[in-house]
């Protein structure tokens, strides 16, 4: 972990209610995707925990939601703000244990970090298929980018608005085609612990909590594990399927 | 050059800089960020008899000017923090450390208090009566002089380390508990703990909280901490350990001239995890500049 000061280079509306971020500082802390950083917002006591969704040496990408007052605060800054930040949090996604054809699986807000972690498995000559989530058409964001990547993507709504209707559980389930050797996912807790019980191959699953630090010094986020407590925050945020208890 | 020595119950700090326990963990997590050997000690987390999940999740809400916390106590029980904690913080770690204990009846403190006892790296206990008395319908030890007094009599039994009662706010009349603290042997009191709140949700309409409830850090808590300090410091003359949103030195000087010989820092390692070695390196300059020379002497002096 390390502790910054990163300059937004921008802050724009991608989706309804949904920002992407560009940040600019040290980025040497960062080992893997699923990790996360933890701001801190004039007006607000606690940092806010936000996954990044993209990073090379010099810059972080992260995508919100407008959730609450933090979130608020987050979509309302200038080009050019100056934030102090904990960088490099959490464990992150293990890629060595994709297989060849790893199923990469969003939900909303939990689909950011996906993306930095297809990129990693595409340099690791892996070819990752992506199952996006979303409520609405109005929600979806990032697409092309994934499409961009060379990857498959199938594309889910729950109104069936735009691609599969239902959830990404549905897409799994319907999609004869689909072979994947294991699974990474991200989003609501709901979705998570349907996937857990649709899919049959290994995962890797990174979950929220609210946290007080962020760094695994409060134990506010604990959960229960096979193995144990973990601290969601620094054991995780991506825990193995196998210990996890549902 | 300025001193910022001073002396707890025959153990001399460095500075009086010493994190709270429950927000600096067994302290190696942040030995990563710093060299943790400038503090002038270190507040373990809170240890029970056996090992604590604590409450359920969510168990962090945010305040205006602080948080809530419902952890519960989590660890790993105190046989496991001594086989295991202990020893990777002594590899951080080289000064007598203070050993929070926690416990739900008498014999649970005295059980955790007796192993403690033998830890060479253990210079204070520090004990943290706020917890609920399961064999007096969850009243909280330190809600009255009584069972305040009838627990520092247990642990000063059964160890020789000096005994630092750590008193909940919660109370109409702080002094009169720090008194009886004082009268049944104790050598110091820590306070203030956490004040007791909720927060609702309300799109959900529902207690942020699992817990519903949860104990207020923060620098919002920092006047009422300021205020028992020093009604504490008119009615007792042991040593007393000045805590509750303190965030910068002049918050440390602030405290110690309320009646604190040493100050905690809470909630606001959390924030900011660098904020204990901050504080530590900006004492002498406030101290300069506010005429101090000798930290020792300012303790109380808003008293006189």
């Amino acid at each position: 972990m390390t502790q910054g000061i990163y300059k937004i280079l921008s802050n724009r509306c991608v989706a309804k209610n949904t920002f992407e971020m560009v940040l600019e500082g040290d980025t040497s802390s960062l080992r893997l995707p699923g990790q996360f950083i933890n701001i801190l917002l004039d007006g607000c006591f606690l940092r806010r925990p936000i996954s990044v969704c993209d990073y090379d040496s010099f810059h972080i990408t992260i995508i919100y939601k407008v959730v609450g007052k933090g979130t608020a605060l987050l979509s309302k800054l200038n080009e050019g703000t100056s934030l102090d930040i904990l960088c490099g949090l959490g464990n992150g996604f293990d890629t060595a244990k994709s297989g060849f054809s790893p199923l990469l699986i969003g939900g909303g807000a939990g689909i950011p970090p996906m993306y930095a972690l297809a990129k990693q498995l595409l340099i690791e000559k892996k070819k990752p298929i992506a199952i996006l989530g979303f409520n609405t058409a109005d929600e979806i964001f990032y697409r092309e980018k994934f499409e961009a990547l060379g990857m498959h993507v199938l594309l889910c709504t729950a109104d069936g608005s735009i691609g599969i209707k239902g959830f990404v559980t549905d897409a799994i389930r319907n999609t004869s085609y689909l072979d994947y050797s294991f699974y990474y996912a991200c989003g609501p807790e709901a979705m998570l612990k349907a996937i857990y019980h649709t899919c049959s191959t290994d995962g890797q699953m990174s979950f929220e909590e609210r946290m007080g630090c962020g760094f695994g010094a409060c134990m506010g986020c604990s959960c229960k594990t096979k193995y144990g407590n973990k601290r969601i925050c620094k054991d995780g945020p991506v825990l193995n399927k196998e210990e996890i208890l549902w | 050059m300025v001193d910022t020595k001073v002396c707890l119950s025959g153990l001399t700090l460095d500075n009086p800089i010493i994190p709270a326990s429950g927000t600096f963990g067994y302290g190696y997590e942040f030995a990563d960020l710093y060299d943790i050997n400038i503090l002038g000690s270190l507040s373990f987390k809170g240890t029970t008899k056996n090992p604590r999940f604590g409450n359920l999740t969510p168990r962090i809400a945010e305040t205006p000017c602080g948080m809530l916390n419902s952890v519960g106590l989590q660890n790993p029980g105190i046989e496991k923090v001594i086989s295991e904690e202990l020893p990777k913080l002594a590899a951080c770690f080289h000064k007598p450390v203070v050993a929070n204990i926690s416990g739900f009846s008498a014999e649970e403190y005295a059980y955790c208090c007796k192993l403690i006892d033998q830890q060479p790296q253990v210079g204070i206990i520090e004990v943290n009566i706020s917890c609920p008395n399961v064999h007096n319908g969850g009243m909280s030890f330190g809600t009255t002089p009584e069972s305040a007094a009838a627990i520092t009599k247990t642990v000063k039994s059964v160890t020789t380390k000096p005994v630092y009662m750590k008193l909940s706010p919660n109370v109409a009349d702080i002094a009169s508990i720090a008194k009886a603290c004082e009268e049944s042997g104790a050598d110091g009191i820590s306070l203030i703990n956490t004040l007791m709140g909720m927060r609702i949700d309300i799109k959900r309409k529902k207690p942020i909280l699992a817990n519903i409830t949860g104990g207020l850090s923060g620098n919002a808590i920092f006047p009422i901490a300021l205020r028992m300090v020093w009604q504490v410091y008119e009615a007792v003359s042991i040593p007393i350990i000045g805590m509750g949103g303190v965030s910068s030195a002049e918050d440390v000087i602030e405290m110690m001239l309320a009646g604190a010989t040493a100050v905690q820092v809470g909630a606001a390692n959390l924030i900011h995890p660098f904020i204990c070695k901050d504080i530590i390196e900006n004492l002498p300059s406030v101290m300069q500049k506010l005429g101090i020379s000798n930290l020792k002497q300012i303790i109380g002096g808003a008293h006189q």
